[in-house]
Parts: C-alpha cells; sequence; structure tokens
C-alpha cells in the first residue's frame, strides 16, 4: 500500500498514478477480506465490499483512462507538467 | 503441519506481494510497471484462494488480471510513444515521498502490532463459502444481504460506460 503512495508522490506520468492507485486499492481490498476471515469469520461483510470495491475501481480505470485517452489526444502528452490548461 | 504449511505459503506470497509492488513504482519503463501489476494481483487472488475465499480469488482474477490490466496496456500503447522512459523526479520529491511512506507504513504496522486484535472463536479452517450462499446473499433483501449495493453497482457500472464513451469518443 505505501508503496502505492510513494508512486503516487513521485511520478510523474498519470498513468503510473494511476497505476499506483490501483495499488492502494487493492491493499484495501486485502485488509477487508483478512480482517473479515479472521475477526468474523461467520460474517461476510468484509467479504462483499471487497467484492464491490474490486468493480467500483474497475469501473475508475475505465473513466480515468478514457480521461487520459482524451488528454492525450489535445496534448499530446500525459506528463503532468505538460497539462496546464485547467490548473486554475 | 497443515498451519504450518499455510504460514508458509502465505509469507511467499507476502514476500511475492511486497517484492512485485516494490517494482511497480520503481521500475523506468511503463510496460513493465504495467506488468508488474499483473504479478501483484495475482499474489493477491492467491491470497484470497488461501483465506478459503474462492470466488473473490476468481473474480480478483477475471476482472483485474483479465479486465484492468488489459485496459492498461492498451492505453500505454495509445498514449505513450516506444521507448518512453520516466524522466527522473526532483530528489526532494523523491525524499519527501519515501519519508511519508516509510513514516506511514511504519505507523500501521506500530498501531496493528500493538492493538490487542480479539481473535475469532471457532473454525481456524478456511472454510469455503458455497456460491450457492453467496449468490442468495447477494439478491436478498434481508439483514446482512445486499441488493441495494448490487443494484448501485449496476447502475454505476452503466454509468461509467456511458461516461467513457462519451469522454473518449472522436468529435
Amino acid at each position: 500500500m505505501f508503496a502505492g503512495i510513494y508512486g503516487f508522490f513521485t511520478r510523474h506520468n498519470m498513468l503510473a498514478m494511476l497505476i499506483s492507485v490501483e495499488l492502494m486499492l487493492n491493499a484495501t481490498d486485502i485488509n477487508f477480506a483478512v480482517f473479515n476471515r479472521f475477526l468474523f469469520p461467520a460474517m461476510k461483510e468484509g467479504y462483499f465490499f471487497s467484492l464491490f470495491s474490486i468493480a467500483i475501481s474497475a469501473a475508475e480505470t475505465a473513466i480515468a483512462i478514457a480521461i487520459m485517452i482524451n488528454i492525450y489526444r489535445n496534448v499530446r502528452s500525459i506528463q503532468t507538467k505538460d497539462i496546464e490548461d485547467m490548473k486554475w | 503441519m497443515g498451519a504450518t504449511f499455510e504460514t508458509i505459503v502465505f509469507g511467499v506470497l507476502a514476500m511475492f506481494i511486497i517484492v512485485m509492488s516494490v517494482l511497480t513504482v520503481t521500475t523506468g519503463r511503463i510496460v513493465r510497471s504495467a506488468t508488474y501489476l499483473l504479478f501483484v494481483l495475482l499474489g493477491t487472488a492467491g491470497l484470497y484462494f488461501l483465506l478459503g475465499y474462492t470466488f473473490l480469488g476468481s473474480v480478483q482474477i477475471m476482472v483485474y488480471a483479465g479486465g484492468v490490466v488489459v485496459l492498461y496496456v492498451f492505453s500505454i500503447l495509445l498514449t505513450s510513444g516506444a521507448g518512453d522512459k520516466a524522466q527522473k523526479a526532483r530528489r526532494s520529491r523523491l525524499f519527501a515521498g519515501l519519508v511519508t511512506s516509510v513514516a506511514g507504513a511504519a505507523l500501521v504496522l506500530f498501531i496493528t502490532m500493538t492493538h490487542h486484535f480479539v481473535p475469532a472463536t471457532g473454525n481456524e479452517i478456511p472454510v469455503e463459502t458455497g456460491i450457492n450462499n453467496i449468490g442468495r446473499m447477494m439478491i436478498g433483501s434481508g439483514k446482512y444481504e445486499y441488493i441495494l449495493p448490487f443494484e448501485a453497482v449496476s447502475i454505476f457500472l452503466l454509468a461509467c460506460i456511458v461516461g467513457a464513451l462519451l469522454i473518449a469518443r472522436k468529435r
């Protein structure tokens, strides 16, 4: 998870930042499932939370990649330093 | 014997996931980064299988390793030129990221180690939940049943499809 945070802070490429976000989401999924399994094995809350979280992160990835392709079409680059149009 | 075997498998998987995730954020080329991400997701699926959550593991493989990584690879090939390397981050920025992540990891580790969890009584051996049971819980509307999030996710996925098409279409 903290590898994801490190990557989010240090990368300049938007796709690399998105991959870092994906790492963090994956870590939260693991935590949900493991806490559910070892603290409340009779219940299924963490299980279903992981399930829905996987679905939501897939949708989020699709949207983010669509936005990136659109940006690339307009700016011809997805490095964060090149994107200054909508900054302020 | 069984418990030790599970511990060994858990240790191997955890080391694999940690090493692969560090490689994901430190490697220079973005295609390699996506490949390491695929390995991290597969290791996570292995963890789910180890916990006895077989359905969750297969969903992880299908959605993440099957769908999301392919999406990543396609968008990488669409948006970056061949041999496109990440330029070096500034030293201060790299240092700040490193300090933040190491401090956060230390804090979380400290809390997890010192907190006294109340372990669950009863079955310690992973019991596989039947897909039958999961399906009933997914579409039931009673207590601890999840029809509302299920429908919300379906609407959400539809909205995402429409939104992605709208954003990425050619004008």
